[in-house]
């Protein structure tokens, strides 16, 4: 009864999930099926990315109309804008993929002994598992929430130990260390369930007879599990680092207004700016730099498939 | 073997890690005191105290519609898509599939202000006063619940096999009582799943909803972000593990019904994503 994660394969991560190929003979539900969902998508996904696309090339007309002029400013502004040494806009895309990065390496040396161990070792792994998924499903908010009573100073546990005088001067709540331990929380769930899906399938006598041949458990490990665990390590960065790019609710609540990221600034332009063009620029970046680092990916594992 | 008893305590940390934080919020809605960090005794006063304010009340009947709604239209795209989307040319399925990955994987902050400025481009075109509201949330959420349906409607519907369709179709049955008569009885625990899992993404969803509400209409999720401001409260802690109390039945509800369901056929589970 493991669940296979047939789904989770389908995700996009390698390919679909019917690999048969399509029987054209047998009679079947009629193609137009797919019509309505397909439209739903046209009209209320690809139309309205395309708006943010042409409205990125816009300018703020009156208060906050949006005249659609094709410019290149807006991109112009978010390269060039200076202030004193600081490349304000640039530093934060660079913050923006260092927090994109540092998330995704956290979530992968948390979440992998956490798989190993239930995919190797565990009695009862689809319990074990479920307990993994289910702070997926509740709500992400509430999970980015919980650590501004968790990570306060006076949270009951560190009075107990007597560290709350030495945690108000070393703050942690309202600074990117909260941010990072935030984004580490709400993502492990993405990160373990691919790893586990590829560690499971590996057959550990495999493992074992390289160490009776005479490879200490460190080699054994760099030579079969890592390259066998692969496939989950890239599925679940991306799973992970995708999202991330845009983060906004926890900088908002667990940085306090110190920490800017793409998302919040995207958010902010909306919000409170009234800069539609200038926001949608910000999210065509975002879209941009994505876009590169699939082709990355998918490079990598092109590579990786040849290989094996 | 003391690698493995090394990893266990691990696991067991990693599950602390996990669940303390959803567990503080939960223990600190029973506070009986004013204060959210000093423990006054227990007590249920602050459940009362937030199902008696107006606004949440508001709030949850609000959440509680679009995700329903949600659910339903989610359902019935996915499930189409899922039914006809495996045995297409893959000319047609690859970009198709792609498209559905696609709603599921963007970064959820560029799909909200790409819908919001779509309704309120179309809205001011179409000579609307204010294009936002529930339904434009409502029409938001679908986008990628109906992706969500499909993933889960879809994998059972590829490893159950489809003679008895092919059977039914050769002795003359059109597609609508195919459906009917042999589909629905077969995936109806997945299409209830991937319908349950739906309504928990929609009701949970914070992003999407907050930038195509418009000024009227606060879901659940709005309007503790809108308290945080203000700092935590117990009462805000009970509105959470509430939300959080509903969310996990109505998992927990679909995970029974994918499992009961797959139990002859060994593919249970909740979808990963």
């Amino acid at each position: 009864m493991r669940p296979r994660f047939r789904d989770l394969r389908a995700t996009g991560i390698r390919g679909s999930a019917d690999s048969r190929p399509a029987q054209s003979g047998a009679p079947r539900y009629p193609g137009w099926l797919v019509l309505p969902a397909v439209a739903w998508y046209a009209v209320f996904f690809l139309v309205p990315l395309g708006f943010i696309a042409a409205t990125s090339f816009g300018q703020v007309e009156g208060f906050s109309d949006v005249a659609y002029t094709w410019t290149l400013d807006n991109y112009r502004y978010l390269w060039d804008d200076v202030s004193g040494d600081l490349h304000l806009y640039r530093d934060i895309f660079l913050e923006t993929l260092k927090l994109s990065i540092v998330g995704t390496l956290s979530t992968l040396v948390i979440g992998f002994p956490l798989a190993y161990y239930i995919a190797r070792y565990a009695k009862h792994k689809t319990l074990l598992l479920l307990l993994v998924i289910v702070p997926f499903w509740t709500s992400f908010l509430i999970r980015a929430y919980a650590w501004l009573i968790v990570l306060d100073p006076e949270f009951p546990l560190f009075r107990a130990l007597g560290l709350t005088g030495f945690l108000e001067r070393h703050e942690i709540l309202f600074t990117p260390n909260a941010v990072y331990i935030g984004v580490a929380y709400n993502y492990l769930p993405l990160m373990v369930l691919p790893l586990y899906a590829a560690l499971e399938r590996i057959d550990w006598s495999l493992v074992e007879a390289a160490q009776d041949l005479g490879d200490p458990p460190l080699r054994a490990f760099r030579r079969i599990t890592l390259p066998l665990a692969l496939p989950g390590i890239l599925a679940g960065s991306l799973l992970v680092f995708i999202p991330l790019t845009g983060e906004y609710i926890i900088p908002v609540i667990l940085g306090g207004n110190k920490t800017f990221y793409a998302g919040n600034l995207i958010a902010q332009q909306f919000l409170e700016s009234e800069d539609w063009p200038l926001g949608s620029a910000i999210a065509m970046v975002v879209i941009g730099a994505l876009t590169i680092a699939l082709v990355v990916y998918a490079r990598a594992l092109g590579r990786q498939e040849q290989h094996s | 073997m003391t690698g493995r008893r090394l990893l266990g305590g691990y696991a067991i940390l990693a599950y602390v890690f996990l669940y303390a934080p959803i567990a503080v919020v939960v223990v600190f809605a029973f506070n009986g005191g004013r204060d959210v960090l000093y423990w006054q005794g227990f007590s249920t006063k602050w459940f009362e105290v937030a199902l008696e304010t107006p606004e949440i009340r508001s709030a949850l009947k609000f959440s509680i519609l679009i995700a329903l709604g949600n659910a339903v239209v989610a359902c019935v795209l996915g499930t189409m898509l899922a039914l006809a989307l495996p045995r297409m040319r893959s000319w047609v399925r690859t970009p198709i599939d792609a498209l559905a990955y696609m709603t599921l994987v963007t970064p959820e902050i560029v799909f909200a202000i790409a819908v919001l400025v779509f309704f309120v481009q179309a809205g001011s075109r179409l000579g609307l006063e204010s294009p936002l509201g529930w339904h434009t949330i409502l029409i938001a959420h679908v986008v990628f619940n109906a992706s969500v349906v499909a993933l889960v409607v879809r994998a059972r519907w590829v490893s159950m096999g489809q003679h008895l369709e092919e059977a039914s179709f050769d002795l003359g049955a059109g597609p609508l009582s195919t459906f009917r008569q042999v589909t629905l009885p077969r995936l109806a625990p997945a299409i209830l799943a991937g319908g349950l899992l739906a309504f928990t993404f929609s009701f949970d969803d914070f992003i999407t909803s907050f930038f195509v509400a418009g000024t009227n209409s606060e879901t659940l999720p709005i309007y503790i972000w809108g308290q945080l401001r203000f700092g935590v409260t117990p009462a805000i802690n009970a509105t959470a593990a509430m939300m959080l109390a509903f969310t996990l039945v109505v998992v927990v509800l679909a995970y029974l019904v994918l499992r009961r369901s797959g139990q002859e056929r060994d593919s249970g589970g909740l979808p990963g994503v």
